[in-house]
């Protein structure tokens, strides 16, 4: 697991944060993330990112679900098991129709969870570097990844233009690993925080 | 002529001068205190409950169904009852979580997590009655279609009560879900906010390492808009499905073609009712009046009176048709056993009456709709008048149909039956008053997410637009440059 140097810069107002995020990207530095609280709309785009696709892979995940729940059914009541129900017919489509629907909706739920959390390396046990302790409470971080050639103080500096209430340099691994947090972390209440 | 930046209409979401730090602050608290004198004894009667229901089914079990006063003639009695009640309460959560998010309804991120925890949790207790009215439990899992010794004899696929293993188990299956991965973000919050070690630790395996990074957000409003656009033809099909146990029946008083949208309503109604009484309570405990306005118990108010209506046109169509079709069945369960003061169970069906249609009408006045008190006790109320429709429906049918001589003698439950009612109330508030104390009761990102839009702050930030007069306004070209003049100004 390779560790990497970041320049991190937060930001208190995501009014002064969009304008950042453009200087940065067209300074050419390599933004690695924006850590926000909640999900500010417009940032995956102006940070260039691609639309996602977990809403398609839920469309499979669905008619995975339909055609699973019609061909079990349809062959248990007409292959392998036919049953004279007051002599209806074996093959009775819509009686069937609430459990494909269920089946579908099921299906797609909790595949797109799965899927949600196997890409964005989400599970129970799993720890990442946070390079801000408050961007999950009233901060916009962002990480910038530092290369080779990158001058780390004038970029510090060019943060600090920017309208970043606080800049700092870190060195963090970038994936996650199997940790505690309490191991890992500084509690809480030596940080400060503006109240 | 000046601007009038502000909604004339709509309330503001969120009230005082909030902070995005202030709002983690309230809604985290009630984690990080210690629990008041008032939640123990809560949660002390819960767990009272909760036992006194184990007790009862531990009963069940050992000694057969034949304890409860379920006959050849009433055999669904109070249990299927309280299945429909508990299942209709839940339905209020995911129309707030999901159709809600639909119509981008801003005013649902004050409520939505707690009502969709109530979901959950009714839905778990509503599944106790099936499960238990089996009689032998052990062999509940009959009821999945699995390759078996026994043939394989598979379950019946066109069965309405198959279709509620799937609606119920689906249903539940997704609301959690749904649930928890809009958890994610604020349990990361309360961890990177931890000050004890155990908290820390506990909140980081519950967060899934959550960081709030820009592409995992876009990820996870993907995932909430799908979810919510699955969850809304769910919880439409699951009520329907419901209605189906009883509309494909010939029974007189069940066979009828209103009952998926009247039962849909209904559960909206009482759903919303539960919500109510809850959302009452956390406010007031925990000192949530910003965030749980008076606008959200009057909007909660509206959609009760709208249900409530829907539910009683319901009615009046069910007694119109009973004599309508000239089926003297059809009209003697109406008329007779239901609509007539002084049959055997006459009272339930004027109870019900009282309760559903004519009570909810005083929410057509707004001094009603924003009265704490009035709220309160009318979602009481309806609460007690939906379970009468349960009662009504189920056992005003029952109890006399085609063949006067199977027709049952006086049915009233005994006190196991009332036990394992009550045993399920404990088990809803024993998860209800853990969830209050260690989950956020408030989605934390969401209310940070409108409250750029809303409170007193943005107030402030906008209220100088107020003094620039309409003409300059227009032809500056763009609102913020004329903000930005009048503050250096």
């Amino acid at each position: 697991m390779a560790k990497k140097k970041f320049v991190v810069a937060s930001f208190d107002d995501e009014e002064v944060l969009f304008p950042a995020v453009k200087k940065v990207r067209t300074a050419g530095y390599k933004i690695k993330d924006v850590y926000t609280p909640f999900a500010v709309h417009g940032l995956d785009h102006a940070l260039g990112m691609r639309e996602t696709s977990l809403h398609t892979a839920g469309f499979i995940y669905g008619i995975t679900g339909t055609t699973t729940a019609l061909s079990c059914i349809s062959w248990i009541f007409t292959k392998d098991w036919p049953l004279d129900i007051g002599g209806k017919p074996h093959f009775a489509l819509p009686a069937w129709i609430p459990i494909i629907f269920e089946l579908t909706v099921l299906f797609a739920a909790v595949g797109m969870v799965l899927t949600f959390c196997y890409i964005c390396q989400l599970a129970p046990f799993v720890k990442k570097h946070h390079f801000h302790i408050r961007a999950t409470d009233d901060l916009f971080v962002m990480a910038i990844e530092c290369g080779e050639h990158t001058n780390v103080d004038d970029l510090v500096a060019f943060m600090k233009s920017t309208g970043a209430v606080e800049v700092d340099v870190q060195v963090a691994e970038e994936g996650w690993w199997l940790g505690r947090y309490d191991k890992d972390e500084v509690l809480f209440e030596n940080k400060t925080v503006a109240a | 002529m000046h601007l009038k930046y502000e909604s004339q209409l709509r309330e503001p979401l969120v009230y005082g001068h909030k902070t995005f730090h202030q709002v983690t602050e309230d809604i985290v608290r009630p984690i990080e205190a210690k629990p008041s004198k008032l939640w123990y004894i809560g949660f002390y009667i819960a767990v009272c409950l909760l036992m006194f229901g184990v007790y009862s089914v531990y009963r069940d079990v050992t000694y057969g169904i034949g304890q409860w006063n379920l006959n050849k003639t009433i055999g669904w009695g109070w249990d299927i009852t309280n299945f429909v009640w508990w299942v209709g309460i839940g339905h209020a959560g995911t129309l707030i979580s999901a159709i809600l998010l639909l119509f981008r309804q801003g005013w649902r991120t004050g409520v939505n997590r707690a009502a969709e925890a109530m979901t959950i949790f009714a839905v778990m207790c509503a599944g106790q009655f099936p499960i238990f009215h089996m009689g032998r439990v052990w062999m509940a899992f009959f009821c999945l279609p699995y390759p078996n010794s026994r043939g394989p004899l598979w379950v019946n696929f066109n069965s309405p009560l198959l279709w509620d293993v799937f609606a119920i188990s689906t249903y539940f299956t997704v609301s959690l879900l749904f649930w928890y991965s809009g958890l994610l973000p604020d349990f990361a919050t309360v961890r990177d906010r931890a000050f004890t070690k155990l908290r820390k630790r506990l909140y980081g395996i519950a967060s899934f390492g959550w960081t709030g990074s820009t592409k995992h957000w876009q990820r996870h409003e993907s995932l909430s808009l799908v979810l919510a656009g699955l969850s809304t033809p769910l919880v439409l099909s699951v009520h329907t499905i419901v209605s189906f146990d009883f509309a494909t029946s010939v029974v007189p008083g069940w066979h009828t073609t209103i009952f998926p949208p009247y039962f849909v309503a209904g559960a909206v109604f009482s759903g919303f009712a539960m919500v109510q009484s809850l959302m009452i309570i956390i406010r007031k405990v925990f000192g949530m009046e910003d965030y749980i306005t008076m606008g959200h118990i009057e909007a909660m108010n509206k959609v009760i009176v709208l249900t409530g209506s829907i539910v009683g046109i319901a009615y009046l169509t069910e007694l119109f048709m009973g004599w309508y079709s000239q089926n003297k069945y059809e009209g003697y369960t109406f008329w007779y056993s239901r609509a007539y003061l002084f049959s055997p169970y006459g009272w339930s069906y004027w109870g019900m009456m009282c309760c559903n249609v004519l009570s909810p009408q005083i929410f057509w006045f707004k001094k009603m709709r924003r009265n704490l008190v009035v709220t309160f006790f009318m979602s009481v109320i309806v609460n007690i008048g939906m379970w009468f429709e349960r009662f009504v429906i189920i056992v005003t049918s029952l109890y006399r149909d085609y063949l006067p001589s199977s027709w049952s003698v006086y049915y009233s439950p005994t006190i196991w039956e009332i036990g394992f009612y009550m045993g399920t109330f404990g088990l809803f508030f024993t998860c209800f008053f853990l969830f209050a104390k260690y989950f956020p009761v408030i989605a934390i990102a969401e209310i940070k997410y409108v409250l750029k839009t809303t409170g007193e702050s943005y107030k402030d930030k906008m209220g100088h637009l107020e003094h620039v007069p309409a003409e300059v306004f227009a032809h500056s070209g763009h609102g913020h440059t004329v903000v930005e003049n009048h503050a250096t100004n």
